[in-house]
Parts: structure tokens; C-alpha cells; sequence
């Protein structure tokens, strides 16, 4: 049977975390030889599911569009998900905070236990996941009968473009009731997504408030075209919002290049950022944590080195 | 009403845990052990509405060893009312869990059940959405936000792109995250008084479930590690090595 591939989506515009969950959904059916079918569910998603029907290796896109799908909530869309599972030997979707809210959802009402966050497929059944902050990693085989399975998109490269496949319509949930949207708050910024930009700098507690993080962080950030990330120090006080954070409780992040600014380096920081594949840290004191996965150690104060590092990056 | 509060015990979050070289597991004798951070913070959630007379009573439970006790103890002497220890010295997978949680919230009847997002031994995160699947009721992830209103709860959550507020039927299922507040100590008088609070034990035979796991663990190692690299003198050195990196 084929694997059912959740697809994370702004409404109109496919997320490129879709793109990497493909990559481990294609790994899995490498041993199994099962096709991918990627169910792209919203209210307005016809864009998205587009987008998804371009993805190589796809055979099929199920768009299910439904006012009470609007938001992701979770009992509408596990509801939709447990409809279509008995068609699929596989469930799965990137890791996202939408992914994390539905899929155990729909993992208990199948009986079976979730996979959280593999960073490996070893193969059709036997994975690779993160313990303990990242400091241990398992191999599990899972003996369910449908797996449901969150991938840590950091781990995996996105799928490349192919043809285009067909989209069938498919009939969307219904509201349950249980729950409502209200509001929404959420940034709009100009700047890569911190989850796939391939450069991130990042402030911790050190920058002392918000108007520092702002006048020292994001000029940096604009000069190399970076994401900006933050240590959960930073966000508790306020200095940059919730969805910077990085971290074992925050996002897991892999780019190129990871600038850290006045973070100590604490497992549960470390834990979002050291699969990066090259990591700078700039901090005061020579004895801090974070130099120990730096590739580049830079001791001094921030205050005075950022303006010059801006700098000669500009010369 | 009533609210149900999952503690778990597990490694405290300072220790840094070293893989068995035997690929079997972690090493976990003499580490120090404490309650999951997000648990304290859903204990502490619970009081607070307590304290604001939207809550009756503050009911923690614990799944896990008979040394999971001390969790319940810390959870009691921060103010809950009583305990329940499902005891079981096997390792016990969050679909299990959330089945023996069904079988107390059953008993029990909560109003309002506050999980931690994620345990952070096995960092699944899953616990709380699979309580909420199994009940058939509304749940509301990563709360950062916590409002009680007569038959509904108002729920900010943390999400990649920012906060969501929704709000939720009760009774419901509300997984808490770090952010929502900032969980009390518990004091010298209030530790001795929780030695003597109700605790009740059962076992997960007593709810019917099978708490076999379904995932084999077949190896467990430490991930390969980073070595420290170079110490720069100055921002232009630092620049230099980058350019050479092909990462600027
Ligand atoms: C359950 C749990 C989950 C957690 N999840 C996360 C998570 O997801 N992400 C996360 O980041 N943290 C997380 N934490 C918190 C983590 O343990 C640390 O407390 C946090 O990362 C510290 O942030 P920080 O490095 O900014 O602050 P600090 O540890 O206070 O470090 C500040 C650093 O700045 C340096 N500094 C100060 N002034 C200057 C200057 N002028 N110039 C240069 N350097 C300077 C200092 O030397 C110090 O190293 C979690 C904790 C728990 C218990
Ligand atoms: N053994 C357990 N006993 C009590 N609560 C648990 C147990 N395991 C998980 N939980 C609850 O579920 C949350 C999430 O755990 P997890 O899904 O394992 O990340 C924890 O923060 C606890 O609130």
C-alpha cells in the first residue's frame, strides 16, 4: 500500500518542509516500493497542492479543501486522516508544529505508536530518532501495522522538482465542533524561513533587550541574508518572539553556516543547531560551552566585534 | 471541576546522559532523577486556576517506578490535592501511557487534563494528543496561553510562525509549553504536609492495557560528536575563514 505524505502548507504556498519529508518518504519506499501520495488539506490550497503535484517522485495529490480545515486544527484534520488510513501502510509528515499536534492524534485513534522526529530511515520499518536532547540516538523497529511517522526535516535534503502529477479532489473534513480559530499572530518578515534558510544568526541572552537584538542582530542578519535565531533565553525575556527559538524545545535547524551571538550553548540550544555544517560562535567567555562545536571561535564582546565582522563581510 | 495533571520522572534536564558503549541503552544508575520541566509547569498551571477558583481540585499521576512517588511528592507539596502512582518498573511507550491515562481521566472525570508538550527523555511529544484522540475530546497544543471560561478554555499556542489563539470545548486535553508560566518551589512546611496528602496505587493491569511496547529498541548510541575547531583573533580573520569555507 501506498505512504501517505501530510503536506505542510501556508494556505497557498507549499512549505519546502513537505519538500524533505518527500526525501525520507522516498527512502522508505526504496525498500518497500510503495508510491507517495501527498494529501494537501486547507480551505484554499489549490496552490499548494500544484506545487506538490511537482514534486519528483509523487505519484498522486489528494486535496481536501473544507472551511473546517482552514486553520489545521487538530480534530478535524485527524478525523480526515483516520478516514483515509486504511488505504496507506504509512503515515507521515516533516515535523512541524501542525504535524506534531495532529499525527499522535490520529496515531492513537489507529492504535499504533507515533515515530517522533526520525532523522534516519535505515529501512522500511527501522528508523533513526534523537533521545534525550539529541544526545543519544536510537534505532527502533516499529511492529504496527500503519506507521505514523514525524520527520526532522534538518536531517533530510528536499526532493527535487519532476513532472506533474494528477490531483484527485477529495471530500474534506467536517468541524467537529470541539474546537475554534480565533486569531492568528504571526510574523511577517522579509527574511529567509529560519527552519530552511541556509544561513542563521542567532542572539542569546548577552543582547540585554529587544531594541539591541534589533539594532545588533538583524543588520548582520540582512548583510548575509540570514534567518535570525534565538536561545530560549532570548525569547523568555522577551528580546526576539516565540518562533525563533532554537533548541530541543524550539525549532532543529542544519544550515550552512550558524552564527552564534552571546549563547552559551546549553544541550538544550545545541540540541536545535549542531548538525549545522558550519558553526561560528562569538562570546565573551573563553570557557563557554558553545566553543565546543564551533568551527570558528571568536572570544571578545559582542558589542564590539559584530560592527566589525559587518563590516568586513562588506569590504 | 476537577483537573488532571501527567507528571513524569526522568533524568533531570542539567545531567548530560552518556550512551551504554553496548549499544543497550542510556546509562541511568546514580543520575540524578527529577519531575519533567513541562510537567512542573502544567502542575503549576493547575494551581494557579486553583488558586483563582476556576478549579476544584489538582489530581497528579505518575506512571513509572515505585521511586516515582518522590515525583508525585514534589507535586503534592507544590500544592496538589492527591496522587496516583500507576506503578510499573517496564519502560511504558506514550500510546500506553495515554491509555492508562484514559482509564484514570475515566475514573476521575476531569474537567480540564494539563500535559507536558514533551518529556525530555524520550522527547516524543505525542503523549497529550494521543490522551485527547482516545477520549474523543478537544485538545489545544503548546499552550503558552491558558484561559478559563464556563464550559470553554482559550488557549494561546506557540507555532512556527508565531502564536494561534483557539478555543476549545471542555473537557479538554491542553499540552503546556515552556513559556506559560514559571513554576513555584515548593516549601519546607508544604514538603513535610505532602508526606501526608492521599496517594493511591494501582497498576496498569487495573486500567486493562497491554503495555507492551510496539517499537523495538535495537540500538541506542551517542550521536558522532563535533570537534571544537579553530580560535579566531578578530573579525577579519573570522570573515577570511568563512570566505574559505564557501559559506560567505
Ligand atoms: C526543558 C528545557 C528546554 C529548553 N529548551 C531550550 C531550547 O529549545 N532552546 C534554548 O536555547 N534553550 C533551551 N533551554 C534553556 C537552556 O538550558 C539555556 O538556559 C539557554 O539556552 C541559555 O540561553 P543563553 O545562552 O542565551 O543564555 P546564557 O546561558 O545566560 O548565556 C549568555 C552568554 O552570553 C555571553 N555574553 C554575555 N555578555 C556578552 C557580550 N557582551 N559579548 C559576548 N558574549 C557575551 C555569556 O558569556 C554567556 O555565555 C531549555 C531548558 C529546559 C530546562
Ligand atoms: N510515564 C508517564 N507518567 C506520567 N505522565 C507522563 C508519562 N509519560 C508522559 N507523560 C506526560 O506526557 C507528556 C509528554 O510526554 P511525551 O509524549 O513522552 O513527550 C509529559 O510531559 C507528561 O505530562
Amino acid at each position: 500500500m501506498p505512504i501517505l505524505l501530510l503536506a505542510e502548507h501556508a494556505g497557498r504556498s507549499l512549505s519546502d518542509q513537505t519538500a524533505k519529508a518527500l526525501t525520507a518518504a522516498l527512502k522508505i519506499a526504496g525498500f518497500s516500493g510503495a508510491e507517495i501520495h501527498v494529501l494537501v488539506a486547507g480551505a484554499d490550497a489549490r496552490p499548494a497542492a500544484e506545487a506538490a503535484a511537482r514534486l519528483a517522485g509523487v505519484t498522486k495529490v489528494l486535496l481536501a479543501q473544507d472551511a473546517a480545515l482552514a486553520h489545521q486544527l487538530a480534530e478535524p484534520l485527524a478525523d480526515l486522516l483516520v478516514a483515509l488510513a486504511p488505504a496507506y501502510d504509512v503515515i507521515l509528515a516533516s515535523a512541524t508544529a501542525s504535524a506534531r499536534n495532529v499525527l499522535p492524534r490520529v496515531a492513537a485513534r489507529l492504535d499504533v505508536m507515533q515515530v517522533s522526529d526520525i532523522v534516519e530511515v535505515v529501512s522500511a520499518d527501522t528508523f533513526k530518532r534523537p533521545i534525550y536532547a539529541g544526545n543519544a540516538i536510537q534505532t527502533v523497529q516499529s511492529s504496527d501495522a500503519t506507521l505514523v511517522i514525524t520527520v526532522r526535516a534538518a536531517s533530510f535534503a528536499a526532493a527535487a522538482e519532476g513532472g506533474t502529477v494528477p490531483i484527485e479532489a477529495i471530500a474534506g473534513g467536517t468541524s467537529t465542533g470541539l474546537s475554534r480559530f480565533l486569531s492568528d499572530a504571526l510574523a511577517v518578515s522579509e527574511r529567509p524561513e529560519l527552519a530552511s534558510a541556509r544561513r542563521i544568526v542567532s542572539g542569546g541572552r548577552a543582547l540585554g533587550s529587544v531594541e539591541t537584538f534589533r539594532d545588533v542582530i538583524l543588520p548582520l542578519a540582512d548583510t548575509l541574508d540570514a534567518a535570525v535565531g534565538a536561545s530560549r533565553a532570548a525569547v523568555d525575556a522577551g528580546y526576539a518572539p516565540n518562533d525563533w527559538q532554537v533548541g530541543q524545545t524550539g525549532k532543529v535547524v542544519a544550515p550552512e553556516l550558524y552564527i552564534a551571538v552571546g549563547i552559551s550553548g546549553a544541550i538544550q540550544h545545541l540540541a536545535g543547531m549542531k548538525d549545522s555544517k558550519v558553526i561560528v560562535a562569538i562570546n565573551k567567555d573563553p570557557e563557554a560551552p558553545i566553543f565546543q562545536v564551533a568551527d570558528y571561535g571568536l572570544v571578545g564582546d559582542l558589542f564590539e566585534v559584530l560592527p566589525e565582522f559587518d563590516r568586513a563581510l562588506r569590504s | 471541576m476537577k483537573i488532571l495533571v501527567p507528571v513524569k520522572r526522568v533524568v533531570d534536564h542539567n545531567v548530560k546522559i552518556r550512551a551504554r558503549p553496548d549499544g543497550s541503552g542510556v546509562e541511568l544508575a546514580n543520575v540524578k532523577m527529577s519531575m519533567n520541566p513541562f510537567d512542573e509547569i502544567s502542575v503549576e498551571q493547575a494551581l494557579r486556576l486553583k488558586e483563582a477558583g476556576k478549579a476544584s481540585e489538582v489530581v497528579v499521576v505518575s506512571i513509572g517506578p515505585a521511586k516515582a512517588e518522590e515525583t508525585l511528592r514534589t507535586a503534592l507539596a507544590m500544592g496538589a490535592d492527591r496522587a496516583v502512582l500507576v506503578e510499573t518498573d517496564a519502560s511504558v511507550e506514550p500510546l500506553a501511557v495515554a491509555k492508562i491515562l484514559r482509564g484514570v481521566a475515566e475514573a476521575e472525570r476531569p474537567g480540564l487534563i494539563l500535559v507536558g508538550k514533551q518529556a525530555i527523555d524520550d522527547d516524543c511529544n505525542q503523549t497529550g494528543q494521543m490522551l485527547a484522540g482516545l477520549l474523543g475530546v478537544a485538545q489545544a497544543t503548546f499552550a503558552s496561553r491558558v484561559e478559563i471560561e464556563d464550559q470553554t478554555a482559550r488557549i494561546t499556542r506557540e507555532v512556527d510562525g508565531g502564536l494561534q489563539t483557539i478555543e476549545v470545548t471542555l473537557p479538554a486535553v491542553v499540552t503546556v509549553d515552556l513559556r506559560l508560566n514559571e513554576p513555584r518551589y515548593a516549601s519546607l512546611p508544604n514538603i513535610m504536609k505532602a508526606k501526608k496528602k492521599p496517594l493511591e496505587r494501582k497498576t496498569p493491569a487495573d486500567f486493562g492495557v497491554d503495555i507492551a511496547p510496539r517499537l523495538r529498541v535495537l540500538w541506542t548510541e551517542e550521536p558522532a560528536g563535533r570537534g571544537a575547531g579553530v580560535k579566531v583573533a578578530s573579525a577579519r580573520e573570522l570573515v577570511a575563514g568563512l570566505r574559505n569555507a564557501g559559506v560567505v
